[in-house]
C-alpha cells in the first residue's frame, strides 16, 4: 500500500502529476479550514468569551463555518470602477499560490512527499527548505497586486506596509532555518527528519533528538518571523482593522476574499508544518520505522501542525499591534542579530562536537 | 508657444542627467471617516500624509448633527430628558442629571436624600460603563482583539443593573423635576453590591492584560501628549485634563449637585499627558467609581423619592448655567427661562466638542497608527460632538 502514499501509482508521470495536483489543491483548503474552525472560532470564542460564534447549528457552534462559506459564496463580486480589472481578479490566485507552492515539500511520511519523491533514495527535493522559503516571498507580489489594482489609499498604505514587513521578516526566517540546516546537514527536509528521528542525545535514543532542543533560538526566531509572514497580531500592520480597515482586502468580496482568507490560513498550515518538521521531528516517532510509519506519519504531523498552530494564534488573539517602525526595528536591531550569532555559535559547536 | 520651444521653467539643462531625476512624492490626502471603525461613528478626519507622517489634520464634524438644542425649545421640561439622554449615549444618564438639576434649581425645588443617593449611583455606573468600553477599545485600537471583548462583556453588567432599576439599557429617562421616576427594585442593592466586587476585579484583569503589556506600553508612552497648559487652553476637560496633570474634577471643585462631598473619594492624576496617561487614569477612575458606589450603597438613605412638586411644572422666569463631571468631561446646561413649560433657549457644552477641537495641534508630526492610537485615548463620542 506505501506506493499509493508515495504516489508512485503506475500509469505514467501525467497521471501521477495530476493526482497529486488534486491531492494539494484539497489538502491546503481543508487544512485552512480546520485551523479557522478548531483556533479561530473555537479557541478564540472560548479566550474572549464571545457568545456569536458558538451559537449557530446547536452544539457548540459547528454550523458557524459552513455558515461562513455560504455568506461569503452568496456575496456579489464587486469590482471597483477604479481598479485595474485583471490585476485585480488575479491577485488572491496568486496569494494562494504560493501557499500550495510551499506545500509540496512537506513530507508526511517516509514516502508520502509530493516532490521528488523517491528519487534520491531518502525522497523529497535535496533544497526542500531553500524551496519552502523561497516561494513564500512570492505571496508579497499578490499583495501587492492588490493593494495597487484597488485603487483605494488605504489598500495602497496595507500593501507597501505588507511588502516592507514580508520583506524584512524574510531574513530572520531564513537565517533561524539555518542553525538547523547546520546541524542536520542537509536542506532536504525529509532528511532534517531523519536526523532527528535517528538522533541521540547523549547517547540516549529514547525521543531521538528533535532540534527544538538544540535550536530553541532559532525555534522561538522562526515562530516570531513566521509570525509576521503571515501578518498576524502582532505584527499584523497591513491588514489592520482598527486602522487600515483591512489593508490590501479592503476592495475586496465574496470569494475573492475566500481566497485570502484560505491564503492566510493555509500559510499558517504550512508554517506550522514547517516548523513542525524543523524542529519537532516532522511526521517521526523515534523507532518507528517501516510500513507503519507511512501510516501514522501522516496523523503525527498534523497533531504537531497543531501545536504549533495553537502556540501561533495564542499569540495572535493577546498581543496588540506593533507600528510599523517598532516592527522594522524588532527585526533589524533584535531577530537578525540574535539569529546571526546563534549561526555562530551552532557552527562553532557543530565543529568542536 | 510652438512645439518646438521649450518652456523654461520646465526645462532645466541638467534634467537629462540620471542624476537629477527625481520622483514625485507629493503628499497624499486621505480621508480618515466618515465610515472608519476608529472614528466612533462618524468623525470625518482629512490627513494630508508625507508617507506615512502627517502633515495636517482637519477633523470635519457635523454629520451627526440633530438639532438637540433647538428641539429643546418645542419640548416641556420633563421631555427633554429624552433629548439628552442621546448626546452622550454611552453615558445616558450623567446627561440628565444636570439637566434635571438646572430645572430644579430654577424652581427652587430639592429633589430628596434618597432620590440624590440613588442619582449618584446610578451616574458612577454610566461612569463605570464608559470607561469600561474605553479601557476595551483602546486596547482594540492599538490591535489586540481580546481586551474589546472583555470591555463589553463586563460593562453588560453594570447596563444589566441600568436597565433594571430605570426600564432602559442606554436611555433610562428616570430623572423627574424633584426625584425620580420610581424606586429601585427589590433585590437591587444587594445585587448591585455583588456587580461592583466584580468590577473591581475586572480593573485588575483589564491592569494585568493591557496595561502591564510591553507592546501596549510602545504604542501609547509618548503618543499624543497634551501639555497641561494648552489643553486647558484648548477647553479639554475631565480624565483628558487629569491625565496632564491638572488636579480639576467638578465633582470637588465645581458646585455638584449631587452628595459627592458625603462619601471618601480622590482624583487622579498623571504628570505625563501622553495616551498610556489618560489609559491609566480612566482605569483608576474606574476602580474608583466602584469604590464610591458601594460606599454609596452603604450609606443610602430610606424615605421618599419625590418631593412635592407642582402638577403642570413651569419653570420660574431666569437665567442658570449648571455644569457636572460626566465621564467624558465637563458638561454644562445654560437655560433661558420666560416662564413657560419648556426652556426658550438651552445652550448644550459638550465635553467632546472641546476635546476634538485639540485634534489639529495633536495630531501634527506622528505617524498614521498613532492618529488611531490619540482618537482612542482622547474617547469621543460623536453624538457628545455634535448634539
Amino acid at each position: 500500500m506505501s506506493h499509493l502514499l508515495a504516489f508512485d501509482i503506475p500509469g505514467g508521470w501525467g497521471t501521477t502529476l495530476g493526482i497529486k495536483t488534486l491531492i494539494v489543491m484539497g489538502l491546503i483548503p481543508v487544512g485552512a479550514l480546520v485551523l479557522g474552525y478548531t483556533f479561530l472560532l473555537k479557541m478564540m470564542s472560548h479566550m474572549q468569551s464571545r457568545v456569536g460564534p458558538m451559537d449557530p447549528g446547536g452544539f457548540h457552534g459547528w454550523f458557524q463555518l459552513i455558515g461562513d462559506g455560504i455568506k461569503f459564496i452568496q456575496k456579489e463580486d464587486i469590482i471597483p470602477a477604479g481598479a485595474d480589472k485583471r490585476v485585480f481578479k488575479m491577485a488572491p490566485a496568486i496569494v494562494v499560490m504560493s501557499t500550495f507552492l510551499m506545500f509540496v515539500v512537506l513530507p508526511a511520511g517516509p514516502n508520502a512527499v509530493v516532490a521528488g519523491a523517491l528519487h534520491k533514495g531518502q525522497g523529497g527535493i535535496d533544497v526542500g527548505i531553500f524551496y519552502a522559503l523561497a516561494v513564500s516571498s512570492l505571496s508579497v507580489i499578490g499583495v501587492l497586486m492588490a493593494g495597487w489594482a484597488s485603487s483605494n489609499k488605504y489598500a495602497l498604505i496595507g500593501a507597501l506596509r505588507a511588502a516592507a514587513q514580508l520583506i524584512a521578516y524574510e531574513l530572520p526566517l531564513v537565517l533561524a532555518v539555518v542553525g538547523v540546516v547546520v546541524q542536520a546537514g542537509t536542506m532536504n527536509l525529509q532528511g532534517i527528519v531523519f536526523a532527528q528521528q535517528q538522533g541521540k542525545i547523549f547517547g540516549w535514543s529514547g525521543i531521538g533528538s528533535p532540534f527544538i532542543l538544540t535550536q530553541f533560538v532559532g525555534f522561538a526566531l522562526f515562530m516570531v518571523a513566521a509570525q509576521a509572514e503571515l501578518t498576524q497580531p502582532p505584527f499584523d500592520m497591513p491588514v489592520a482593522e482598527s486602522e487600515l480597515v483591512a489593508g490590501y482586502m479592503v476592495e475586496y468580496t465574496g470569494f475573492r476574499f475566500l481566497f485570502f482568507f484560505i491564503g492566510e490560513f493555509g500559510t499558517a498550515f504550512v508554517y506550522a508544518g514547517l516548523a513542525a518538521t524543523l524542529f519537532l521531528g516532522g511526521w517521526s516517532i523515534p523507532h518507528v520505522n517501516g510500513e507503519i510509519a507511512n501510516w501514522i506519519g501522516p496523523i503525527v504531523l498534523f497533531v504537531k501542525i497543531m501545536l504549533v498552530a495553537f502556540l501561533m494564534f495564542w499569540a495572535r488573539f493577546s498581543y496588540p499591534r506593533l507600528r510599523e517602525d517598532q516592527l522594522q526595528a524588532l527585526a533589524w536591531k533584535w531577530l537578525i542579530p540574535i539569529s546571526l550569532i546563534n549561526i555562530l555559535v551552532t557552527g562553532a559547536l557543530k565543529v568542536a562536537f | 508657444m510652438t512645439s518646438f520651444e521649450v518652456d523654461p521653467k520646465l526645462y532645466s539643462p541638467l534634467a537629462d542627467s540620471q542624476l537629477n531625476v527625481e520622483l514625485d512624492t507629493g503628499d497624499m490626502i486621505l480621508n480618515i471617516g466618515p465610515q472608519h471603525p476608529a472614528t466612533h461613528g462618524t468623525l470625518r478626519l482629512v490627513v494630508r500624509l508625507d508617507g506615512e507622517r502627517v502633515i495636517k489634520a482637519d477633523p470635519v464634524i457635523g454629520y451627526m448633527h440633530r438639532g438637540y438644542e433647538k428641539l429643546t425649545e418645542y419640548r416641556t421640561y420633563p421631555q427633554i430628558t429624552t433629548l439628552v439622554n442621546r448626546i452622550d449615549w454611552l453615558s445616558s444618564f450623567a446627561n440628565e442629571v444636570p439637566f434635571i438639576g438646572a430645572a430644579e434649581k430654577l424652581m427652587n425645588i430639592e429633589a430628596t436624600p434618597r432620590a440624590l443617593y440613588i442619582r449618584t449611583i446610578l451616574t458612577e455606573m454610566a461612569r463605570i460603563s464608559t470607561f469600561l468600553l474605553f479601557l476595551g477599545e483602546m486596547g482594540l485600537q492599538v490591535g489586540a482583539i481580546t481586551p474589546a471583548f472583555f470591555g463589553f462583556r463586563d460593562r453588560e453588567y453594570t447596563l444589566n443593573l441600568i436597565e433594571s432599576a430605570t426600564g432602559g439599557r442606554f436611555h433610562p429617562n428616570y430623572n423627574r423635576i424633584g426625584g425620580l421616576k420610581e424606586d429601585l427594585p427589590w433585590g437591587w442593592v444587594a445585587e448591585c453590591r455583588n456587580t461592583m466586587k466584580k468590577m473591581l476585579d475586572s480593573c485588575d484583569e483589564f491592569e494585568d492584560l493591557v496595561m502591564g503589556n510591553p507592546i501596549f506600553q510602545a504604542r501609547t508612552r509618548g503618543i499624543g501628549i497634551i501639555p497641561a497648559e494648552l489643553g486647558a487652553s484648548y477647553g479639554v476637560s475631565g480624565s483628558n485634563l487629569r491625565a496632564s496633570g491638572v488636579d480639576w474634577d467638578l465633582r470637588r471643585d465645581g458646585e455638584p449637585l449631587l452628595p459627592y462631598n458625603e462619601i471618601e473619594w480622590k482624583t487622579f492624576t498623571h504628570q505625563d499627558g501622553d495616551s498610556f496617561a489618560r489609559y491609566w487614569v480612566r482605569l483608576q477612575e474606574t476602580r474608583e467609581s466602584a469604590r464610591m458606589i458601594l460606599q454609596l450603597l452603604e450609606q443610602l438613605p430610606a424615605g421618599p423619592i419625590m418631593a412635592k412638586v407642582p402638577r403642570i411644572i413651569k419653570v420660574p422666569e431666569g437665567e442658570i448655567y449648571v455644569n457636572a463631571e460626566n465621564p467624558l468631561g465637563e458638561m454644562g446646561y445654560y437655560i433661558i427661562s420666560k416662564g413657560a413649560t419648556g426652556p426658550f433657549r438651552v445652550k448644550i457644552r459638550t465635553a467632546s466638542f472641546s476635546n476634538v477641537s485639540i485634534l489639529p495641534w495633536l495630531l501634527q508630526g506622528i505617524y498614521v497608527p498613532d492618529v488611531i492610537t490619540v482618537l482612542a485615548s482622547l474617547y469621543f463620542i460623536l453624538g457628545d460632538i455634535d448634539r
